[in-house]
Formats: structure tokens, C-alpha cells, sequence
């Protein structure tokens, strides 16, 4: 028994201890530090209780950074799903009739999610440079007036977010991809027999119902991935005109890395731990009980 | 009888393959066909075709004596009871029982969940319909488990619910793609009853495709054997086991393959052998003193009831005997003689078809 135990420990321990010391340990270190004042450098901290999170939700700044993250991932969870989803069905049914094109555009399709975005946010300056860009180009072409499309306070969100949209589309349709080859061709049969005509009701009675399951993962991993856009706003706006694409993450890394604000910083990685655990939980209480049909 | 399905002169072609070769075959009022056949035949695309799954390269289908070779399967109203019983698995027992009927009845909005509350005639159509599924759901003893998924079902009630699913409607015909193939020998037998029990009471005309044989003899009415995409005989099961009309279904048919002695070497069992081949079954060639083929044992297979003998006849002719009682075993290596009852031998001509044997 006692050699069965040590055994047991002997290969359960190392994992187990590297866990603990460089996640368990930080972790709760940056629990504590989110309500002290503490600067990186500085020997000394103060213990200021909620303060940090007071100012974060109490001063604009902050409320903007967690407003944008908000509207950001609001419009791109949705689109970069049901875009995936489209482009999956149109993909699918290409695979019969035009296998090789199929191919190709798959690969276009997945492109965005291989390169670096740090990389890709260079040819999107160019792309959207308000007066060299070919964005504004073509728009002059249609008569519509050229936009600032990094500068203008009103429009930097959504332009970020339309590069997220860009970014993810690729990975999701993968997933929807591997999803609708799983579908048993039967099901399809079935439902013919038993009167599911045209595309739209086998789409509610068939495919929407047994892609569940993906469906479900795609959301968590594409709203978990929008939460966390850092790159495309550090490469391209640093978070402006004016905070006005500050994200969640973008505010850590200035108040931790550029203003060495680490209780601050650590606060708002507190919030934003939170609301990624909540995240987590509603998949596991929604994918186990809902869409796995047991 | 009442002609109400028949695939007219079919022919379907994959690309290159020919599945189904020129074939007619007619589907009666309250009659009870089998389609049997090795796995390839096509007798899969047969019925894919009666139920409108697959168009035909050739040929029309009717129904009764309307031509449906264009029409879908749910304008046909042909129920199909698949062999992997596809089920929709997110809906439950009485969802999936109600399917076909509120696909017919109901139109995209009125299947809208909360529909029933704003018009009263739409309510009375959905408490029909739930009529209907409990009514189903009685005949085939599944009251209790109408709230379940497919997910949480044994084989034999999903097969059941399957069944339930295609007869809800009052079909036109009902076709049945190897019902019996994912269930255990008890629950195999079982079922047999039931579906035939099925038959009798509503006299649906039904079509079960199968490769096994006893699962054809034992509940059809007719039986088409149907070998390389086109049918060989199409008859009664006694028909078809006693007088195979040609010598690949008598080769196909038969829990043991049947001896087949060419032209020529078959003399010794029968006068007409100089010129046609002859078949026995292994269970009717006897081991006997007084009999005329002449074979030596290479072989003895026990297997509890039976044993089977495998021998080398004239002609390095390999031949199977299939005793019966295990007292009286001959050994390997010994010669023995074979004889069969004139009732057991089956000619064949030069081309392959039957020829009658006068004594």
C-alpha cells in the first residue's frame, strides 16, 4: 500500500507542484497585490482595500476599457459564429459538386487564423490608410466619402472589430466543418421521408439541432478569444484615439507594463478572471445538460 | 390485388457501375415482399428508389397507377424504417413519433412553439396529432417512455420507436432496410413476430430488404432474390428454396452451399448429368452403402447438432455432407458412397437455368 502511495506521488508531484508554484501561487499573489497600491520597483505596499476596483469601475477610463471589451465582443461573437457557420454549410455542399475549389477556399478561409496578427495588422494599416488605403479607394469608387478608419473615435471599435470577425471566421468554420461531416447522411434521409422538405426546415430539423454540441464550443472558444483582444489593438490604435479602442486587456498591460501600476493592473486581471470563470461555468452547465441529447 | 408500388424497368448507374440493372418488381395491397440479396446486389438502391431517395437513370416507379418517378419521398407517403433506425436524437420519444405528422399537417409557422395558443383550430390539430402518437406509442408498448431520448433507449425500443415514426402517417407503402440487423438472436425473433403481427393488422404493403435469409422465408409473402443488381427469381419462399429457378440462386440460398456437380461428373448421381449439372443440398446428400458417387473424406467439422463431412468426389469435385446424428461418424480418410433422393436433386442446363428431372 505504502509503495503503491509513493509511486502515486512520485508521478502525480512534479505536474502537481509546477502547477501550484507558477499558477496557484501568482494567482493568489495577484489577488492580494489587486488591493494594495504596489508599483513594480518599489520594496513597500499599502493595503488600500477595494480602491483599485472602485477606480476602475468608478473613473471613465476604466468603465470605457470594460464598455469596449463589451461592445467588441458583443458584435464579434455573434458575427464570427454565424459567419462561420455560412461559410461551413456553403463549403460543405461545394465538397460534393466542386471538390478542388472547395479545397482552395478552405485554406483562404483559414489563412487569417495561421498568420501572425501582429504581421496582418501591417497590411491592414496600409489597407485602411485614410488616404493611400485601398478601403478608400474602392469606396470613392462607389461614391461613399472616405472614412478615418483607425482614427475616428466613433468608427476604431468597429473596425477592430471587424478584424476580429476577419481573424476568427477561419477557425470557426474548421470546427463547423468537422461537425457537418459528422452529421449520418441518414438523418437526412429520414428527415426527406418523413416530409422535411426544402433547405430551410432540414436545416432546424437536422443539421442546427446535431451541431449542438459544436455550436456550443465554437461560442465559448470564439467569446473567450474576444475577450482577450489585446494584439490587433496594441499593433494598431494602442488603445485610441483617446481610450476610444482601450480593451480589458490592453488597460493591464498599460497600467502594469507602461505605468508599472501592478495593483491597478492586478485588479483589473481579478475582474476579468471573474468573468472568464463565469464564462466557463455556463459551458459546462449548458453544453453537458443541453445539446448532448443524453 | 391491387398494384400499389412497382419499379417499372429500372436502371440506376453510379457513374460507371450499373447498381440496378433493368429491374421490374410490383409491391400489392396487403402484401408482404422480401428483397434479398448478398451485400452489393443493390437491393439497398431498390428501395432507395421505391422510397424516392435516388432517382432513376431509367425506368419509372408508380404508385397505384400514378407515375412518381420525379415526385420526392414525402409526396409519395412512404414510410422507411431505416436499419440504423435514424432517430433524431435532440427530440424525444413523442417528438420524434409526431415528426411526420406535423411536417404534413402543420405549416413552418404554425410548428412554432406558442402557435397553438393564439388559434383554436391549430390547437385541435395539435391535440390530434397527440392523439395519434399515443395511440402509436400504445401499439408499441411505448406509453411510458414517450419523455426519453433515443439516447437513453435500449436497441429494441428504439427499433420500436422507429417503427412507430414510419406507420404514424398511414403510409402508402412501407419499406424496411434490414430491420433485424442490430438486434440480439432473442430479441431478433421478437421482433420478427412483431413486425408481421404489424403486417396483419394494418395490411400495409410492406418491403423488407435483407441479406438473411431465414429473416425473408420466415415473414414474407413473396420473396425476390435479387444477385449483381438484377432479380434471379422472384417467387414464394418454398418456391425459392425447393425450385431455384437458376443455379446462382441455388448456390445463394441454403443455410449450407449447396453441392453443385458439373456436367459430365454428375452421371453418377443421375442418368441426365451427361449433360446437365446437378445441385443437392449438403443436408440431402446421404452417406450409404448403396449409393453411386463415389468420394473420399478429407474432413469432419463437429458443431453440436450437426457435423458437417467435407469429401473429394470424381473429378477432384470438392462436396459437403451435413449429418445430423452424431453416433454413426465415418472417419477421415475413409471412402464412402453418396446417394440423394430424386426430390433433392436440382438440374441445371449449359446457360445456368432450372430443367425439370423426370424420373
Amino acid at each position: 500500500m505504502i509503495r503503491r502511495a509513493i509511486t502515486d506521488l512520485v508521478l502525480v508531484g512534479p505536474a502537481a507542484l509546477a502547477i501550484v508554484i507558477f499558477i496557484f501561487l501568482p494567482a493568489i499573489v495577484v489577488i492580494l497585490l489587486a488591493f494594495t497600491d504596489y508599483q513594480f520597483g518599489s520594496s513597500t505596499a499599502n493595503w488600500i482595500g477595494v480602491d483599485n476596483f472602485t477606480s476602475l469601475f468608478g473613473s471613465k477610463i476604466g468603465r470605457k476599457a470594460l464598455t469596449n471589451t463589451l461592445i467588441y465582443a458583443g458584435i464579434v461573437i455573434p458575427a464570427s459564429v454565424g459567419l462561420g457557420l455560412l461559410v461551413a454549410i456553403g463549403l460543405h455542399h461545394l465538397t460534393t459538386s466542386l471538390p478542388k475549389a472547395s479545397n482552395i477556399l478552405r485554406a483562404i478561409y483559414f489563412l487569417p487564423v495561421s498568420a501572425t496578427l501582429v504581421a496582418m495588422a501591417v497590411s491592414w494599416q496600409m489597407l485602411l490608410h485614410p488616404s493611400l488605403g485601398l478601403i478608400n479607394n474602392w469606396l470613392s469608387i462607389l461614391g461613399i466619402a472616405p472614412q478615418q478608419w483607425l482614427s475616428n473615435r466613433d468608427l476604431v471599435l468597429y473596425t477592430l472589430a471587424v478584424i476580429g470577425i476577419w481573424q476568427s471566421v477561419g477557425y470557426n468554420m474548421v470546427l463547423f466543418l468537422a461537425g457537418l461531416a459528422a452529421i449520418p447522411k441518414t438523418l437526412y434521409d429520414a428527415a426527406e421521408v418523413d416530409g422535411v422538405t426544402g433547405g430551410w426546415s432540414r436545416f432546424w430539423v437536422v443539421t442546427w439541432p446535431m451541431l449542438g454540441p459544436i455550436t456550443m464550443f465554437v461560442i465559448i472558444v470564439t467569446a473567450a478569444n474576444a475577450f482577450r483582444v489585446f494584439e490587433s489593438v496594441a499593433a494598431m490604435t494602442k488603445g485610441g484615439p483617446a481610450f476610444a479602442s482601450d480593451t480589458i486587456v490592453y488597460a493591464i498591460y498599460r497600467e502594469g507594463f507602461v505605468y508599472f501600476k501592478a495593483g491597478y493592473a492586478s485588479a483589473i486581471t481579478v475582474i476579468f478572471f471573474i468573468a472568464l470563470l463565469l464564462l466557463t461555468a455556463l459551458q459546462i452547465a449548458l453544453v453537458e445538460r443541453k445539446v448532448h441529447y443524453r | 390485388m391491387k398494384t400499389s408500388l412497382s419499379l417499372n424497368n429500372v436502371t440506376k448507374r453510379f457513374g460507371d457501375v450499373e447498381a440496378v440493372k433493368n429491374i421490374s418488381i410490383s409491391l400489392h395491397e396487403g402484401e408482404f415482399v422480401a428483397l434479398l440479396g448478398a451485400s452489393g446486389c443493390g437491393k439497398s438502391t431498390s428501395l432507395r428508389l421505391l422510397a424516392g431517395l435516388e432517382k432513376p437513370s431509367e425506368g419509372q416507379i408508380f404508385l397505384g397507377d400514378k407515375d412518381v418517378t420525379g415526385k420526392s419521398p414525402a409526396e409519395r407517403n412512404i414510410a422507411l424504417m431505416f436499419q440504423s433506425y435514424a432517430l433524431y436524437p435532440h427530440l424525444t420519444v413523442f417528438q420524434n413519433i409526431a415528426i411526420p405528422l406535423r411536417m404534413r399537417q402543420l405549416s413552418a409557422i404554425q410548428r412554432l412553439p406558442g402557435y397553438g395558443l393564439l388559434s383554436s383550430s391549430i390547437r385541435q390539430k395539435h391535440n390530434e396529432i397527440s392523439d395519434r402518437v399515443k395511440q402509436m406509442a400504445e401499439m408499441l408498448r411505448l406509453s411510458t417512455l414517450l419523455d426519453r431520448k433515443p439516447g437513453q433507449l435500449s436497441g429494441g425500443q428504439q427499433q420500436r420507436v422507429a417503427l412507430a415514426r414510419a406507420l404514424v402517417r398511414k403510409p402508402s407503402a412501407f419499406l424496411l432496410d434490414e430491420p433485424l440487423s442490430n438486434l440480439d438472436t432473442q430479441l431478433r425473433s421478437e421482433t420478427r413476430d412483431e413486425i408481421r403481427s404489424i403486417h396483419k393488422r394494418t395490411n400495409y404493403p410492406f418491403l423488407l430488404v435483407t441479406h438473411d435469409q431465414s429473416d425473408a422465408f420466415s415473414m414474407a409473402d413473396n420473396v425476390a432474390v435479387m444477385i449483381d443488381g438484377e432479380i434471379a427469381q422472384f417467387a414464394s419462399p418454398k418456391d425459392i428454396f425447393c425450385k431455384p429457378a437458376t443455379i446462382s440462386v441455388a448456390r445463394f440460398i441454403g443455410q449450407h452451399r449447396m453441392n453443385i456437380l458439373p456436367a459430365g461428373a454428375a452421371v453418377s448421381l443421375h442418368p441426365a448429368g451427361g449433360q446437365l449439372s446437378l445441385g443437392v443440398r449438403p443436408e440431402e446428400l446421404i452417406i450409404s452403402t448403396a449409393g453411386t458417387l463415389e468420394a473420399t473424406i478429407e474432413s469432419l467439422i463437429f458443431h453440436g447438432e450437426e457435423t458437417i463431412v467435407n469429401l473429394v468426389g470424381p473429378k477432384q469435385q470438392k462436396l459437403r455432407v451435413v449429418v445430423h446424428s452424431s453416433n454413426e461418424l465415418p472417419n477421415t480418410g475413409e471412402n464412402v458412397k453418396l446417394s440423394a433422393d430424386l426430390n433433392a436433386l436440382h438440374a441445371f442446363d449449359a446457360d445456368g437455368y432450372r430443367k425439370e428431372l423426370t424420373s
